[in-house]
């Protein structure tokens, strides 16, 4: 009913009185602000966080003995909850290669690993940060290992326990001249434990892992990269000389679910008899799903306190209809006498409550997107713009807009056009 | 000149401030206007003269009474039915003007049309026609608070002629004006009646005023105490 002309009398309504009509909205556009700020931001991050998880093998199984959580005598023994691992609660090499034999018709590969702590790589002066890990072949193909000058750790390396290293070409450009061939080239790297040498075998190209910003404000040659070892060299210098973990790649992506479900349970009957410690498998699938299950309570949270600010808000909006209603009330019985129905009338003031909210939606989403834009700048990630998100804004401002503005539409449009004209 | 445009036949209207406190506003009015009459309605402030145009122009409903307008028995209407038998058969003329706040003169013109569905370019054409024939021909968007008093009645007739209704209502449309603006409003009215031959019902306390119309309708304390011929228009 005369929507266009309703349109133009309330933005024209909201113009004479700039001032009122923006704190009206206030409570609109924080709390649509803040909704689309957040949802952005939440993306923003659930992007990033895939992004990252997809680089690290979203298809890969993980395996690991971890302790009983049935069982809460162990779990409280020691009173902090980390108790020491021995030998017989790991996981053998033998067990390891069983695993990979009895699926073979599933597993790809199979990467098994050790951390050897971090160290310098150094000569004279040239120098490189490194984290040292002691890796089997399989690891090169599980962790898409990018090598390419030379090759990544062999069988032979592992069996001899050769003393030889993959190496970064972050490594490469910090320790050596330009056009030098590293490949043969000894390092020595200064640990924990000492001084090793090692030779180059092969060169990775290095990428940047997780969070964009980690490496923030550490200078791009202190960059810490990984080195490979043999395995059976890191074990060398290792408490225990079995696993806790190892990774599978599949062969084909499509039942990584299924597939850690069967090795879960293949796991679990080895530790059957192990009060202490039972072996898990889980995917990135399952881990990106808690990440994403997490941005879903946390995004409830904000959506509760956003919806609370709407609240507020149309509550606001509201008051100022009232306030409208009785300064129109002459307006409201001239337009009666002239022939206006009740009906009219209430179209007119709701059109104007949706209009006051749905501007300050649209205000909303602007600062909300400005909010989003500086946050995800500072975190270093991309920007997200959902337009569902946005249509849903709108939609919901105008849902408010009609909500609240509805009892003060209806209040004018019942108004007896005699009392109407006659009021002062 | 025979057709009667208003027919009232015993209309009493009563207000209930708690009984038993009943106030008696008006009693048995029985009233009939022909077609192309010019009306006054006279009387002391509070002897129900506007209740009786509230009456007239359906925006009240007596207490007991019939009322004929333009043939249409309003007794048994429903609110949307009354909404549109003013917005097509009324035309009202406030003392205060009551033009639209940030509606110009045009929009204001526009209103009675808008509400009764006329189409956008008909009704822009009609209301240039009609603030020309009332002379605000060069003010058509000027906002209501940028007219003057006499400025603003005049864009109040012709938004009460808007629709072509049946009856002109003025309820003391000079009231708020001085003498020579009224003046002119009041000439406003007799070129609209003698060019139209539009019903006009015009209530005013000024004597002079009363007796420039056909018909002079004394009101006091709620009863017509004095019906007679008007003594013509007063010296020119
Ligand atoms: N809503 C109402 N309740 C009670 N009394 C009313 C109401 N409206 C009008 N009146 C009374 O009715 C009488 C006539 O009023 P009105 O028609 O406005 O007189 P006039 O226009 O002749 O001055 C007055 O005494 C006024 O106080
Ligand atoms: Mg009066």
């Amino acid at each position: 009913m005369f929507l266009k002309e309703n349109i133009i009398l309330a933005i024209s309504g909201l113009r004479s009185n700039k001032m009122r009509a923006f704190l009206t909205m206030l409570g609109i556009i924080i709390g649509i602000g803040s909704v689309i700020a957040i949802v952005s931001i939440g993306d923003a991050v659930t992007n990033n966080v895939s992004d990252t998880m997809a680089g690290l093998g979203a298809n890969n199984i993980y395996v690991y003995v971890a302790p009983n959580e049935n069982d809460s005598i162990y779990g409280q023994m020691d009173g902090s909850g980390t108790q020491k691992m021995d030998d017989s609660d790991l996981l053998t090499i033998e067990q390891i290669e069983r695993v990979q034999k009895k699926f073979s018709n599933e597993i790809s590969d199979v990467a098994i690993y050790e951390s050897a702590g971090s160290g310098k790589a150094q000569d004279g002066h040239l120098y490189a940060n490194v984290s040292i890990y002691g890796a089997n072949p399989g690891f090169g193909s599980v962790q898409n290992v990018d090598v390419q000058r030379g090759r990544f750790l062999q069988d032979r390396d592992i069996n001899g326990s050769r003393r030889v290293a993959v190496v970064s070409d972050k490594l490469v450009s910090n320790m050596f001249e330009e056009g030098t061939d590293p490949l043969g080239k000894k390092i020595n790297v200064d640990t924990a434990d000492g001084v090793n040498t090692y030779t180059i075998v092969g060169v990775y190209k290095y990428v940047q892992q997780g969070m964009a910003g980690m490496g923030m404000g550490v200078a791009d040659k202190d960059i810490t990269t990984t080195m490979y070892i043999p395995v059976t060299v890191a074990k060398e210098t290792s408490e225990n000389q079995n696993y806790s973990t190892f990774e599978i790649k599949l062969k084909h992506v499509n039942d990584t679910h299924a597939f850690t479900d069967r090795i879960e349970a293949y796991m679990k009957h080895l530790y059957e008899n192990n009060p202490k410690y039972t072996c898990t498998a889980y995917n990135m699938e399952n881990m990106l799903s808690s990440v994403t299950s997490m941005m879903g309570t946390i995004s409830i949270a904000i959506a509760a306190i956003a919806a609370i600010a709407l609240i507020v808000g149309g509550i606001g909006v509201m008051n100022i209809m009232l306030v409208s209603v009785t300064e129109r009330t002459r307006e409201i019985g001239t337009r009666k006498a002239l022939g206006a129905r009740s009906s009219y009338i209430r179209m007119q003031f709701i059109v104007e409550s949706v209009i006051i909210c749905v501007i300050g939606g649209i205000i909303g989403i602007i600062t909300g997107i400005g909010l989003a834009a500086a946050g995800v700048a500072l975190l270093k990630m991309k920007l997200v713009i959902s337009l569902p998100v946005i249509f849903i804004s709108v939609g919901f401002s105008m849902l408010i807009g009609i909500f609240f503005g509805y009892y003060p539409a209806k209040k004018a449009s019942q108004l007896d056009p005699i009392e109407a004209l006659r009021y002062e | 000149m025979s057709r009667k445009i208003i027919e009232m036949h015993s209309i009493v209207k009563n207000y209930y401030i708690g009984t038993p406190n009943e106030l008696h506003i008006l009693k048995d009015i029985s009233l009939e206007v022909e077609e192309g009459d010019f009306v006054s309605i006279v009387g002391a402030s509070g002897s129900g003269k506007s209740t009786l145009m509230n009456m007239i122009g359906v925006l009240d409903r007596p207490t007991s009474g019939e009322y004929v307008l333009d043939g249409i028995p309003i007794r048994k209407m429903n609110d949307n039915q009354l909404s549109d038998v003013r917005n097509k058969k009324i035309g009202f003329v406030f003392q205060t003007f009551n033009l639209i706040p940030r509606n110009n003169a045009l929009k204001n013109v526009e209103l009675p049309m808008l509400y009764a569905g006329v189409e956008r370019k008909k009704r822009l054409e009609r209301a240039k026609e009609l603030l020309t024939l009332v002379g605000m021909g060069d003010r058509m968007d000027h906002q209501p608070n940028e007219l003057s008093g006499g400025q603003k009645q005049r864009v109040a007739i012709a938004r009460a002629l808007a629709n072509d209704p049946a009856i002109l209502l003025a309820d003391e449309p000079t009231g708020a004006l001085d003498s020579s603006t009224g003046r002119l409003v009041m000439d406003l009215f007799h070129k609209v009646h003698e060019q139209d031959g539009k019903t006009i019902v015009l209530i005013t306390h000024n004597p002079e005023l009363a007796e420039e119309t056909n018909r002079v309708v004394t009101l006091h304390d709620g009863m017509i105490v004095d019906d007679r011929p008007g003594s013509g228009k007063a010296a020119e």
